[in-house]
């Protein structure tokens, strides 16, 4: 199989944040690493189909998310144990205070319903536009608006109540949120 | 971009909700480019490498 230079560079360029998309989807490094190389596969496989010009790393992250949509989500569903495997390799640098803030919010983004994570994920951190995180996920712009501002509303109640030293700013809006937000 | 921003929640939580949001939104970067910073692991370069042999006789 011949790779034209322009699209090995262009899948080079896409597998930083298709992994990272991967992790978020599938909460483990080793899975979603297989993930994007079996994306990589597919979409070398099917590069005929690809029209060279158009969004490369969209319709990558489209691939990766069908197939882990398709094949993933069987096996994820043995695997619930999303605090221990989540942080595997990610371990590298030392647990400061910043990092344990991280992984207490990383939990709170897996315990978010599948639909509403990704498209939090592809808005707010891979960059997509609402129209290009609509296409990816096969569904209309206005369901993707309304599921990022409902897995924001949802991961905000989640740090609230796991971490409301922290995120409260103040003593009377904490006791606020402890007489129930009345 | 278009981001049509959803009306603020009137009452006590909404200051607390937009600081959420803001602290949503950059723990969300962060988690993401903790990531992206990796670069490509050299099990994917050594991939297309392999599969593209055909067409990268002696590297570019």
């Amino acid at each position: 199989m011949a790779i034209d230079t322009p699209v090995r560079e262009s899948i080079l360029a896409a597998i930083p944040s298709l992994r990272a998309f991967a992790i978020s989807l599938c909460g483990n490094v080793d899975r979603a690493d297989d993930l994007v190389q079996e994306t990589m596969l597919r979409a070398l496989a099917n590069i005929d189909s690809f029209q060279p010009g158009t969004n490369m790393p969209a319709w990558l992250f489209t691939i990766l998310r069908n197939h882990f949509r398709s094949e993933y989500r069987k096996r994820r569903r043995e695997v619930e144990d999303v605090d221990g495997r989540y942080t595997e390799g990610l371990k590298s640098q030392p647990e400061q205070q910043g990092h344990i803030d991280l992984r207490e919010f990383r939990e709170g983004l897996m315990q978010l319903p599948e639909d509403q994570r990704e498209a939090l994920i592809l808005v707010g951190a891979s960059g997509f536009s609402y129209e290009e995180t609509a296409h990816i996920c096969g569904c209309a712009v206005g369901t993707i608006k309304s599921r990022v501002n409902r897995a924001r509303t949802r991961l905000a109640t989640i740090l609230a109540i796991d971490n409301i030293g922290e995120f409260g700013p103040d003593n009377e809006t904490r006791a606020v949120l402890a007489r129930g937000g009345e | 971009m278009t981001e049509a921003a959803p009306p603020a929640p009137k009452g006590p939580s909404a200051k607390l909700g937009r600081d959420i949001q803001a602290k949503i939104g950059q723990q969300l970067r962060t988690m993401y480019d903790e990531v992206v910073k990796q670069g490509v692991p050299d099990r994917f370069t050594e991939l297309l490498n392999q599969l593209g042999a055909g067409d990268q006789k002696g590297k570019r």
